[in-house]
């Protein structure tokens, strides 16, 4: 259990690194791996079902099941209707149930022993530091991959989430010992994933998957085909309502069905924004994560007045500190990032070279443009004007989300572990706790950056305009192309003389 | 527990007839402890007796069993000559009906849970449940009423800009109540509070979404609302008359007044059902044709050319029936061989939703959800098997039926950049010519 704990991402590399290959420019590394295996999706399900397998093979969160069972009462008291046990559960404040401590410590040997000399306070902030530019680095080495493994990294961290959320539940209702529940929530996440993935994936690889008759057809039926899976599986669970353990039963229903559509959904729309340019990707994310730090950094030298009863530790120095602090780091890592393209550019899929390129013109938001500055500000700066990129103009938006709304779900996730009295969601990530606890505040960041792009930034997604355009039968596909035609040559986009 | 017993010795005497159901619910193969815990813990909802008092009185003389079946059955029939009306009355008033049995079925389920968590005296919860019901609401009927009624929202100004932001309106409101949530969490009932979140949001999740299906369904046609809702009564009347008279094994433990030849009798007469009524209706044009909003008189109208759905064509029989019709070929509409799917997933898979239903009774010891109509309980005991249906109608409709509506595509094209509008011709100009659609005659025209 001390043995330093790797997660999924990291032994995935260390087995491409043992395989022998090397890690080119981004795109190359892309172009090379994917038709060395024979086919793509085949190399997607081998990397999910490994991603899979790891999660089932990292311990999950066994501190708790031995304090529960100091909870309430004996098992062996009320043995006729123990969904009578659960209505006392219900009922009651949650004074009289005990906190549960992390009993077990996943600190890496090595780390215990270099900070062995210190005292117990400085090595936990030293433990959370080395934590930290860890998972930084392995962030910025995940960029560096490019847009795939980071497709790859979301689908492992939503998968992790559910897991920690579901046990959680596991363990407030102490349903572990019924096999039927787990492979009941893992298979509505397996739908729910397919269903997304199936309209995500249709939509951007609309070229690849014209190509493969199979697929076709999965597409064409695909929402009858994800509604047929998931009704297998409601009818699953009406079968396996047990005579004394309905309400249990329904309580895991719903919060399966209450975790999918916090962890799944917002997944998806990150992998949707990272479609749209990685830059939608980063620039959210980090905002969020800068938020965190610099909040924490001026509660610790400034704090003094609390924010909130319900995380005794956030002030309002450390928010309104944070606040400026992340629109200023928006500000400048958009200008940064707003230079290359590929960061700006759509990730697309490309079947000639088969493999994804961001490659392009870059559109208005991401070229220099000169603002003519405010009175007051001229005066301090002595410019009449400042090139900016239209984007960071978006990117100041984006921050004061993550700053202002951000926290919010940040004491969601506070308030949610008070309730269960839990410390921390799981044990994943030593002196940080488990993945939920770094994602809270992500909750709704992805959904807004998602609605932003939306309203604001671009029009309707055109790979799925498409896509509906080759479903449609011949003779409308042609009614469709005349009309098209005449009006992209009524506005000069294309030549009249232009032959098939 | 203790505060449910203090309630049940608090409420009235129940009135004879809940006595007879509750005494009909411990014959039904309860176990000893079972009983025994069902006597301590009174069942949580109302007791009281909501039957008409002119009912009670033309009824008075008849034996309480008799007088069950006669009041459920004139209920029955009263709600079915309602449905008539409503479908007379034209679609728009089909959409504010079930607009409003979706509002009472998320407050009856609501108040289920109020009930169970015993948090009814804090009144944030109410408002917030009923804030998140109005913000969903918002977000579904602004994405509805945009697509359907795209010329009447592109003409008034307000309408436009609400259309053009609607998803970003909607989220902020749903980010109010979100936090509204967050600022409302006390401290000793934490618990109780995000339980009451998570079964709002369940809620939500099961009745608004299905409503709108059903809304959207009906702008297909109302002959995509009539027949699946029928089927699902059909099939549950059936199956009760075919139980009755020749229910010998039982079906699911869940329900143990459900038994193998009700369900199989009912699956057969649904079928029938389901055919009948299609042919039937697939002649009008009201039923049959969608429904779009007329600009120029401003109202809904039903009136288009039917689609090869509609129009009688000739089947040859399979030679087995031919010999015991004595027919050749049936004349029959296409949309009477959906009907049959509709009516299958109606019959097969419809009752699961009446488990689910009687599976969250047993579960939170209720007997019937409200007790809204006399005889029958609350409107979502009367809708459980609808809930799949009406997804299961909308992904027919889109997988099947129709594909996407080219106008709204060209609509969708129009609002692109123009390397995307270009990008996009070029890819769709390829493919009709792989097709061989689009050859150089048709190009130069």
């Amino acid at each position: 259990m001390l043995a330093p704990q790797m997660s999924p991402t990291n032994q995935l590399i260390r087995q491409r690194d043992g395989a022998g290959f090397e890690i080119p420019e981004h795109s190359e590394f892309l172009g090379t791996l994917i038709p060395r295996i024979t086919c793509g999706p085949v190399f997607c399900s081998v990397l999910l079902l490994l991603v899979f397998t790891c999660i089932f093979i990292l311990p999950s969160s066994a501190p708790f099941a031995s304090v529960y069972s100091s909870l309430n009462h004996s098992p062996k008291a009320h043995e006729t209707d123990i969904d009578d046990r659960y209505g006392d559960l219900d009922s009651r404040t949650d004074s009289d149930i005990p906190e549960i401590p992390l009993s077990s410590d996943r600190t890496p040997e090595i780390l215990k022993k270099a900070l062995s000399g210190l005292s117990s306070r400085w090595k936990n902030w030293w433990i959370r530091g080395i934590l930290t530019l860890t998972m930084i680095s392995l962030f910025f080495l995940i960029i560096y991959m490019g847009s795939f493994m980071l497709m790859l990294l979301v689908l492992g961290i939503q998968v992790k989430c559910f897991h920690e959320i579901i046990t959680i539940g596991y363990r407030v209702y102490r349903s572990y010992d019924l096999p039927w529940f787990r492979t009941l929530s893992w298979y509505f996440l397996l739908c729910v994933n397919y269903f997304f993935y199936g309209e995500t994936v249709a939509d951007y690889f609309a070229t690849f998957v014209q190509r493969e008759e199979q697929l076709q057809f999965l597409i064409r039926y695909h929402r009858f085909i994800s509604f047929a899976l998931y009704l297998a599986g409601f009818c699953m669970f009406v079968l396996s309502l047990v005579k004394k353990h309905y309400r249990l039963q329904f309580y895991m229903f719903a919060w399966t069905h209450v975790t999918l559509l916090i962890t799944v959904t917002q997944s998806h729309l990150v992998i949707q924004n990272l479609f749209e340019g990685m830059i939608w990707f980063l620039v959210p994310i980090s905002s969020v994560i800068c938020n965190d730090i610099t909040a924490y950094l001026f509660g610790f030298f400034f704090g003094r007045t609390p924010l909130i009863k319900l995380s005794p530790k956030k002030t309002w120095e450390g928010f309104i500190g944070g606040f400026f602090s992340t629109v200023v780091f928006g500000f400048i890592a958009a200008y940064m990032l707003s230079k290359y393209q590929y960061f700006v550019c759509p990730v697309e899929y490309r079947s000639d070279v088969n493999s994804f390129v961001t490659e392009c013109e870059p559109s208005e938001l991401f070229q220099l443009q000169s603002y003519s500055l405010p009175p007051f500000l001229k005066a301090v700066l002595r410019r009449e004007t400042v090139s900016l990129y239209p984007f960071q103009i978006h990117s100041i938006a984006l921050s004061t989300f993550a700053s202002l709304i951000g926290p919010f779900g940040g004491f969601f996730a506070s308030g949610f572990k008070r309730a269960f009295k839990i410390k921390d969601f799981a044990n994943t990530i030593p002196g940080h706790g488990g993945i939920m606890d770094r994602f809270d505040c992500q909750y709704l960041m992805a959904t807004f950056v998602h609605v932003y792009i939306t309203s604001f930034i671009r029009g309707p997604n055109p790979s799925k305009v498409l896509q509906q355009l080759l479903v449609l039968q011949p003779e409308q596909q042609l009614n469709i192309y005349k009309t098209l035609k005449t009006h992209l040559i009524e506005k000069g986009i294309l030549q009249p003389t232009l032959k098939v | 527990m203790t505060e449910l017993r203090q309630r049940a010795a608090r409420e009235p005497d129940a009135a004879s007839e809940d006595k007879e159901l509750e005494s009909e619910v411990k014959i039904d193969g309860e176990t000893a402890s079972d009983s025994e815990s069902r006597a301590e813990t009174a069942p949580l909802s109302t007791s009281v007796d909501d039957t008409p008092e002119v009912l009670n009185r033309a009824l008075s003389n008849l034996s309480s069993r008799w007088k069950n079946w006669w009041v459920r059955g004139i209920l029955t029939l009263a709600m079915i000559a309602f449905f008539f009306i409503i479908i007379y009355l034209g679609p728009m008033v089909l959409m504010i009906i079930v607009m409003c049995v979706q509002i009472k079925c998320f407050h009856e389920i609501i108040t289920i849970g109020y009930n169970v968590y015993h948090s009814y005296d804090l009144p944030w919860f109410r408002t917030l449940s009923w804030y998140f019901l109005l913000c969903v609401n918002y977000f579904f009927y602004g994405e509805t009423v945009t697509d359907y009624f795209f010329t009447l929202v592109q003409r008034e100004e307000p309408l436009r800009i609400l259309s053009k932001y609607h998803r970003f309106i909607s989220f902020t409101l749903y980010l109010i109540g979100f936090c509204m949530f967050v600022l409302s969490l006390v401290k000793k009932h934490y618990r109780l509070q995000f339980y009451m979140f998570g079964w709002t949001h369940v809620t939500l999740l099961i009745v608004v979404t299905q409503s709108h299906l059903v809304i959207h369904n009906l702008f297909e046609g109302m002959i995509w609302f009539i027949v699946p809702i029928s089927c699902v009564i059909c099939n549950d009347i059936m199956a009760y008359m075919f139980g009755f008279f020749f229910g010998r094994t039982p079906l699911i433990k869940l329900s143990p007044k459900k038994t193998w030849e009700g369900f199989i009798g009912g699956f057969f007469a649904t079928v029938v059902f389901g055919l009948l009524l299609s042919y039937v209706m697939s002649g009008y044009r009201c039923f049959v044709c969608p429904v779009e909003y007329n600009n120029d008189t401003n109202s809904f109208t039903v009136d288009c050319e039917p689609s090869d759905l509609f129009r009688l064509q000739e089947y040859s029989i399979p030679e087995v029936i031919q010999s015991v019709i004595g027919l050749t070929t049936v004349w029959m509409y296409p949309f009477q061989i959906h009907s049959i799917a509709l009516s299958t997933f109606a019959s097969l898979i419809g009752p699961f939703g009446g488990f689910f239903a009687s599976g969250f009774k047993r579960a939170f010891k209720i007997k019937d959800f409200a007790n809204t109509i006399p005889g029958h309980g609350g409107i979502m005991d009367r809708f459980d098997c609808q809930y799949l249906m009406a997804t299961f109608v909308n992904v027919y409709i889109a997988s099947f039926i129709r594909g996407p509506n080219p106008s709204k595509l060209i609509q969708q094209f129009l609002t692109l950049r123009p390397d995307q509008q270009l990008h996009i011709f070029n890819t769709l100009r390829s493919h009709l010519a792989d097709k061989g659609v689009l050859t150089a005659a048709v190009e130069d025209e």
